[in-house]
């Protein structure tokens, strides 16, 4: 907002462009995809057509004829192929059935991969993979994961469709339900979503010796290290994993995926480097997908509008095996049904169902977005039901800001928020009562576009960690993060993080955090990531964790630094350690102006060891990790105004409006952008995405033209502002940023839809609330799908 | 994915691609600007042995006028579509049509005569060509012929052109005065295919519609006349209830698909809707 330029201190909420873009647009970086090893190989899968069945026979021979072919395998030839890993299971009596990375027995989804083609080159590769000669014996596909659950369905594993049942409740919800004069009873669908990264997943594996490089375009190359040890039997210490820039993941790419693996084995097997690359279809159809809940809400209020109760029944399909963390994603959730709200009981339960489709993982949100929607719509539901303003039904339930710290019915505890300050901004930018005013009209007109208005009061869970909170809910691994920050001799910093970027800004972020901690330019600051070998201590990037915890440990090392920079200026000045100042990067003797030194210097001095008191290692540097004791709670207002063509049924969102609550901001360009990218992915959940599968299981979503990703063309402007509560749970008070917009903004839009709807009698629209679902709503309602609010 | 080995001989000169077409038999395939091809090429649904390229053929670009018609040659892009002054003057329609087609990079290659070619029934141009009444103008070994649209559009992505037959042409009727035009496409996303379209035309006389022509998108599986609206809406008063009349005729005889995009029966009220709506847009309303 400010031309300005600040203060060099000032690094810390500076709206700086991020350094990482000039060779991120432009193309000109080493994406997995571009590297080329001398002999190296292409792979490319066989994958199964059917939903569900028992392979009878593989035969690799002719394609193993084929020209430019120089091996083919199936997965019976790795006896040590493993099994893909489950990392979170959830119940002690979860069932998690074995995921071999290539079928040998039986397929449980169209996709899966049989076998693998190695040749000299992509042609060959793609060429002899259709004469690679399976014999399938087809078993029923599951595909309804209601019906799955109903004794005599098909089964997908021997053991059953059901994999575990977690439940969670506080307080006396029979009793609240009981006694509630307002119950408001519904359900809804999560479809389920393609994540689609611009990046299409990548891998190169090469070894030398006894050890092994794995390049992949993946979130986490710190856990796929220790997975891709734990499968495949690889001594850990053998294997290096680099994440070079990567394209997106959105979680998809938060995955120890079968091609990964089958990737290591091979150039293990050959002695050759290997690449694979996954063309857009193999990916919407091989990584993993999101959401896809059925959603039952029960909700006991007053007829003043004052909610009691919320009594959640979930089921998950997980698809036909559970991935890294497949289980906990919907649980994730139990913990955000509750909202912003003050409840007396609550109760959630959640059912994982085993189907013949693609597994579910974590999806921008993971669980959260899907608890939001539930809530928000729940509210709107009840102000509907009541005749009340759906801002007036929150406020009279929300934590208001003087009862933080709040400990939710849901067992967590919100340290900060305000959302009658970020409810109030919100309100003001949208124009809300001018909106009201003009639905007012042109429902008393029956005009054939009704103007709905929608809401979304928000919160989330994020930052994830605290390790003992995972533990306690079986979660495999801690969620601290690791830091470490080396002053050169030269003065420059070098840092390194165990957060791994792919498209966040983390080189810019935490460029920004050093110089302002170390009073050094943020030009002199290069952030090092992704490769397990130059940062070898990281837990990855994934639930708005990065800054929350890794930005932290990144201040905590700073912090050490300046400590250590003390002590050396002291000696070097000759007066008392704590006399020693620090501001702007220079270190000096208080009351004594004259006498001083920069960081640079002292950093020169520790390297050159000359003269540093006794006992003090050369080199000035530190490492830092962070574990949290809480997560972290960024809340908003959105608020979206939807126009609704009731001869079409066509969407269009007129104005929306996210005030955020982020916290303090380290840069409000990555934040603005994304809430921006958050907002356009919650808004093609609510009007454009959906994943579908035909009677038999085969995708139909297997191209960018039926699975249908709204490009900026597609979406309006939007008005972003935030509040700054920031959070007290940490020294820099941040929040994160990364899931927000999406969380919010699904509800946020359907809510609008459905209140320009509903005087034409529509309870519901189906997302994404295409025009065909909209207008099939309305036609259903006796509506006609002609307008007029009669 | 990537596509199946083919051979590729970018033509000289018109009768090179037409000699080489020839060789090729049945399973060469004309390429220009690339845009439907090359996307079914890499998924693997075509496998041409041979593809002739005819994109360096500088003759087959531009738009000439031919006194009451233009000819807009077939490697003419969309893009150079909606900038050319000729078919702004008198062809609107097509230039409004041309504007929708995909996005930006798509319309600074793909080229009209690749969109009619390629036939698909959820393309705009081919509807823009059936409610124009235009006539393709196609060179084999035999010389040049001239095919009407309700000839050359045979079925789902097929044409009436021989194998060893390159379109180098489209001839479009001048608009004159007292016609007006709308294209309305209706789909989900920007660079989406129309899940229906409407190419309506009206020549309006003394208040009334004196004539309507009307071609409809993704309504079967090749580009359709709404005759009964056509029929419904000449001498019909340029009235917006007038016109919905004509227009809840649109979908008679059409027999439009179902797929992830819409039902048919949802695509044919989309039609009905459209159909007036462009109706009345084209009539000035």
């Amino acid at each position: 907002m400010t031309a300005e330029a600040p203060a060099p201190q000032a690094e810390l909420g500076r709206a700086r462009t991020r350094k990482e873009d000039a060779r991120l647009v432009t193309g000109q970086t080493n994406w997995t995809d571009n590297i080329v090893l001398p002999g190296m190989l292409h792979m490319a899968f066989a994958r199964s057509p059917y939903a569900h069945a028992r392979i009878t026979s593989v035969d690799t021979s002719a394609a193993r004829a084929m020209p430019g072919v120089i091996a083919v395998f199936s997965g019976a030839d790795f006896p040590d192929q493993g099994s893909l890993p489950c990392a979170w299971p959830v119940t002690p009596d979860i069932v998690i059935p074995g995921h071999p990375p290539m079928a040998t027995e039986e397929v449980r989804y169209v996709g899966e991969a049989v076998a693998v083609v190695v040749a000299r080159d992509r042609y060959s590769a793609a060429d002899a993979v259709s004469a690679v000669e399976v014999e399938y014996d087809p078993l029923p596909p599951v595909l309804d994961m209601r019906a799955a659950l109903a004794e005599g369905s098909p089964k997908v594993h021997p053991a059953g469709n059901k994999s575990f049942t977690w439940e969670f409740s506080g307080g006396d919800v029979d009793a609240a339900f009981a006694s509630a004069p307002v119950v408001i009873d519904r359900t809804f669908r999560q479809q389920r979503l393609i994540p689609s990264a611009m990046e299409p997943r990548a891998v190169v594996a090469a070894g030398a010796g006894d050890e092994y490089t794995v390049w992949s375009a993946t979130q986490i190359p710190h856990i796929l290290r220790l997975m891709l040890a734990m499968v495949t039997g690889t001594p850990e210490q053998s294997i290096r994993v680099i994440a070079p820039d990567v394209g997106g993941g959105f979680g998809s790419k938060l995955q120890v995926t079968a091609e990964e693996v089958i990737s290591l084995l091979v150039t293990k097997k050959l002695g050759r480097p290997v690449k694979w690359t996954e063309s857009r279809s193999e990916g919407n159809l091989t990584v993993h997908h999101g959401r896809d809940q059925w959603q039952h809400l029960r909700l006991a209020a007053d007829r003043d509008g004052r909610v009691h109760a919320l009594d959640v029944d979930l089921l998950a399909d997980m698809g036909a095996y559970l991935m890294l963390v497949t289980p906990g994603v919907p649980l994730l959730g139990a913990f955000m049904f509750p909202g912003i709200y003050k409840l007396e009981a609550y109760r959630f339960a959640c059912t994982g169902v085993f189907t013949t489709k693609m597994p579910t993982d974590a999806y921008r949100g993971a669980g959260r977005p899907e608890a939001t929607f539930g809530i928000e719509r729940m509210m709107d539901d009840l102000a509907a039901e009541l005749g009340m303003d759906p801002l007036a039904v929150r406020e009279r339930n929300w934590i208001r800001h003087e009862e933080f710290p709040f400990t939710t019915i849901a067992g967590l505890t919100y340290d900060s928020g305000n959302y009658e300050a970020a409810t109030a901004r919100a309100r003001e930018l949208f124009g809300y009562d001018t909106l009201r005013a003009e639905q007012q009209r042109r429902r008393e007109s029956s005009d054939p576009v009704q103007v709905g208005i929608g809401v979304s009061t928000f919160t989330e869970m994020c930052g994830l960690a605290p390790s003992r909170v995972l533990g306690s809910l079986s979660y495999g691994a801690g969620g601290w993060e690791s830091a470490s920050v080396r002053m050169l001799p030269t003065g420059k910093v070098e840092v390194v993080t165990g957060s791994s970027a792919h498209g966040q800004g983390h080189e810019t972020a935490w460029s920004q955090i050093a110089a302002d901690k170390l009073g050094v330019p943020f030009e002199d600051v290069r952030v090092l990531h992704g490769d397990t070998q130059i940062s070898p201590k990281g837990m990855d990037t994934y639930g708005s964790r990065s800054l929350t915890v890794g930005g932290i440990a990144l201040n905590a090392a700073c912090d050490k630094v300046v400590t250590k920079a003390k002590r050396i200026a002291a000696h070097m000045l000759e007066a008392s350690e704590n006399d020693i100042e620090f501001s702007a990067g220079r270190l000096q003797v208080r009351g004594d102006p004259e006498k001083g030194q920069t960081i640079q210097e002292i950093a020169l001095a520790t390297f050159a060891a000359h003269d540093l008191p006794d006992g003090m290692e050369p080199s000035l540097d530190s490492e830092a990790t962070y574990d949290p004791d809480n997560f972290s709670f960024p809340h908003g207002t959105h608020l979206c105004a939807a126009e609704v063509d009731t001869e079409t049924g066509r969407v269009t969102i007129r104005s929306y409006v996210a005030v955020d609550d982020v916290g303090k901001v380290v840069n409000p360009l990555i934040v603005d952008g994304q809430v921006h990218g958050g907002l356009a992915q919650g808004i093609a959940q609510a009007l454009y995405e959906e994943a579908v599968y035909d009677d038999d299981g085969n995708l139909l979503t297997t191209t960018l033209a039926d699975y249908l990703v709204p490009s900026a063309v597609d979406l309006p402007e939007f008005t972003t502002d935030r509040t700054e509560t920031p959070a007290t749970t940490n020294p820099l008070g941040v929040k994160g940023v990364g899931e927000a917009g999406t969380i919010a903004s699904t509800p946020a839009v359907v809510n609008a839809v459905l209140d320009a709807l509903r005087p034409l009698g529509v309870t519901d629209v189906p997302m994404p609330c295409s025009p065909e679902n909209v207008w099939r709503a309305i036609h259903n309602a006796g509506g006609q799908g002609n307008g007029g609010a009669q | 994915m990537i596509p199946a080995a083919f051979d590729y001989h970018r033509a000289a000169t018109l009768d090179d691609a037409v000699s080489a077409l020839a060789g090729g038999g049945e399973d060469a395939k004309v390429i220009s600007g690339g845009q439907s091809l090359i996307p079914l090429l890499r998924l693997r649904l075509a496998f041409p042995s041979l593809l002739v390229d005819v994109g360096g053929l500088g003759d087959l670009r531009g738009v000439r006028d031919e006194g009451d018609s233009l000819v807009i040659g077939a490697l003419t892009t969309h893009d150079e579509v909606t900038r050319d002054p000729l078919v702004a003057q008198h062809c609107g329609l097509l230039r409004e049509a041309a504007e929708t087609v995909a996005d930006p990079a798509v319309r600074h290659r793909g080229t009209i005569g690749g969109s009619i070619a390629h036939a698909d029934p959820a393309g705009d141009l081919p509807t823009v060509a059936t409610a124009l009444g235009a006539t393709m103008i196609a060179r084999g070994p035999g010389g040049e012929r001239a095919i009407g649209a309700g000839d050359f559009f045979v079925d789902y992505l097929t044409t009436s052109l021989a194998p060893d037959e390159v379109l180098t042409g489209v001839r479009v009727p001048k608009l004159g005065a007292g016609w007006g035009y709308r294209y309305l496409k209706f789909n989900r996303t920007a660079q989406a295919w129309a899940v229906v379209g409407v190419a309506a035309l009206v020549r309006r006389a003394n208040g009334a519609v004196a004539e309507a022509r009307i071609g409809l998108t993704n309504m079967g599986t090749k580009p359709v006349r709404a005759d009964a609206a056509e029929a419904a809406a000449a001498g019909a008063a340029a009235t917006g209830e007038a016109l919905a009349a004509a227009g809840a005729r649109a979908d008679e005889g059409t027999d439009p698909p179902s797929d992830l995009h819409g039902a048919a029966d949802y695509r044919r009220h989309l039609a009905r809707v459209l159909t007036t709506r462009a109706l009345v847009a084209a009539a000035g309303a």
